[in-house]
């Protein structure tokens, strides 16, 4: 039960990509200090912490341990903190625990944050080795680009021999749109034609299908709408959000080709907050892009193309910044991947569109925006919508 | 080590476990060392789960009837490594979901005997519904290991 509403009402980001130049809780502090060197209140106006990472990228078991005093909880008598990890899902997860710790009534200030070295360690795809079972599936080498190929593949036979084009051709899309983030990690101009003759990693998925290890820290502010226009007078509304679980065995997913549990979900969430026309109600899309495939999934999951038909959208360029729908304008995951606080970065690039703060790559008129995250071995997904207006409905 | 003269510090973690099988990965991994393959039939939903598992997460019951399942079956879905991963196995090799017979879910495996020098050799052999069989290991350790790969059956 909401008791009172939540806006976003401050964002700190830091540089993602190789940062060698700062140790974890260094990064912490970083994405700390630009939140409230942007912000009317100070650290100790905050109830409470929500932290998340997915352990072990950063070689660190429980580096919340390390991080927290940049989050303020040792000056005085401290504050109370919850840690979360969901896998990939891990930076909605923080979202969503920093939204019920507040719509819940029991705090009005909160300070949602995370912080991940991915380039940290040797081999990303070790690490994700680990996060399967040790008894059936781990000899295999399974990590997380074996899992979006194997949704590449299933598409592939299930619906389109030719998906690889049109996952070229996100893959250039996004990494275009990264040009105009200054946060973040791959600054590449490529083309859809250099992007189909990048080597593979795992068939279907090449190179360029595939997001980058990266490093960085988030951090965004939720308020009550008791305080929250006394903090930022434009904040953006989180006006609903929602979680959904699939097996852990994804050998008994029945939703490789076509994302079952998100479409479901996103049904769940636009009938919790009246949207009947997603094409049409919501303004940009910040979706979890790990694999290029994933985001035609998204497209047919979410509503905006019908199912086994998500690529036809690239021909029409619906997805571009330009274009009706437009997804990923920050360059998205592709670009930019530190796992743990990628899903509170899209929870922030939408939140920074709709409160129109988001820079160069600032979609026109955004009154809604949606934001995504899936993690596990395609076991969850978390959605939440952003708006301008309180209520949308 | 530096980078852009900042200092980088080598670690390492060199941590062995053991890990419990469980009831129910017991009584499976023993018969992969007599060449049989079990799963277990919800009594509820009356699927057959390969590997087998102590409770079915549909029907949130435990199931206690052990079927022998394979070691023939087919392929669902495939996708073939290329790129060398560090602390994983040396490419080029693929990795199937495959359906055995009798059972209703799929199980991770190698597949094996294959060309895999390029996707589009691979793709004239492997396609969803090939049949497949369990190629086992000589010398058996009681682990998913103890079925070396799948091979694909030759027909005609």
């Amino acid at each position: 039960m909401v008791k009172q509403d939540v806006a976003v009402v401050g964002v700190g980001l830091t540089k993602m990509g190789r940062r060698y130049d700062s140790n974890h809780s260094e990064l912490a502090w970083e994405a700390i200090k630009e939140l409230f060197d942007k912000t009317t209140i100070w650290i100790d106006d905050v109830d409470a912490v929500v932290y998340g990472t997915m352990d072990p990228f950063d070689g660190i078991a429980s580096p919340e341990r390390w991080d927290s005093s940049a989050y303020g909880i040792a000056r005085g008598a401290g504050k109370p903190l919850v840690k979360v990890t969901t896998g990939g899902t891990t930076g909605m997860s923080i979202a969503l625990s920093a939204y019920y710790h507040v719509a819940s009534g029991l705090y009005d200030i909160v300070l949602a944050v995370g912080t991940q070295k991915v380039t940290e360690p040797v081999e990303a795809q070790e690490v994700l080795n680990i996060a399967v079972d040790p008894l059936f599936d781990r000899h295999t080498g399974v990590g997380a680009i074996a899992v979006g190929a194997i949704q590449a593949s299933a598409y592939y036979f299930d619906y389109n021999k030719k998906i690889e084009e049109y996952m070229a051709i996100v893959a250039s899309k996004n990494r275009l749109n990264a040009l105009r983030n200054p946060y973040s990690h791959l600054k590449l101009k490529v083309t859809p034609e250099e992007a189909l003759m990048a080597p593979y990693l795992i068939w279907p998925i090449k190179l360029l299908d595939s997001c980058p290890s990266s490093d960085g820290s988030v951090a965004v502010l939720m308020a009550s709408d008791k305080v929250a226009r006394k903090i930022f007078d434009s904040p953006a509304w989180v006006s609903a959000v929602d979680y959904i679980s699939d097996t852990y065995w994804f050998c008994c997913n029945k939703g490789l080709s076509f994302w079952n549990s998100l479409a479901i979900l996103a049904r769940r969430l636009y009938r919790k907050a009246g949207i009947s026309d997603p094409k049409k109600q919501i303004d940009v899309f910040e979706l979890y892009d790990a694999f290029t495939i994933q985001e035609i999934l998204e497209y047919e999951a979410l509503g905006l193309a019908n199912k086994g038909e998500g690529w036809k959208l690239l021909e029409e360029e619906a997805t571009y910044p330009y274009g009706d729908y437009p997804v990923n304008p920050s360059g998205g995951v592709l670009s930019t991947n530190p796992v743990g606080v990628t899903g509170l970065w899209r929870f922030a690039e939408a939140a920074l569109q709709v409160m129109d703060n988001a820079g160069a790559h600032q979609v026109p008129n955004v009154d809604i925006a949606l934001a995504h995250a899936w993690g596990g071995a395609l076991q969850f997904h978390a959605l939440a919508l952003l708006s301008r207006e309180r209520k949308l409905c | 080590m530096e980078y852009k003269g900042y200092m980088i510090i080598p670690g390492k973690w060199e941590i062995e476990y053991r890990y419990a099988a469980g009831e129910y990965a017991t009584k499976f991994f023993k018969g992969l060392m007599e060449e049989k393959i079990y799963g277990v039939k919800c009594p509820s939903c009356r699927r057959v789960i390969v590997p087998p598992r102590k409770f079915c997460e549909r029907c949130f019951v435990e199931p206690s009837e052990w079927i022998e399942v394979g070691p023939k079956g087919e392929l669902v879905n495939f996708v073939i490594v290329y790129r060398k991963f560090h602390g994983l196995p040396d490419p080029p090799y693929a990795i199937g979901l495959i359906k055995l017979d009798g059972a209703d879910d799929s199980i991770l495996h190698f597949i094996s005997e294959v060309d895999l020098s390029s996707p589009y050799r691979a793709l004239k052999v492997l396609k969803p519904g090939v049949k497949l069989e369990a190629v086992w290991a000589e010398e058996k350790k009681g682990m998913i290991l103890d079925i070396k790969y799948f091979k694909p059956i030759e027909t005609g």
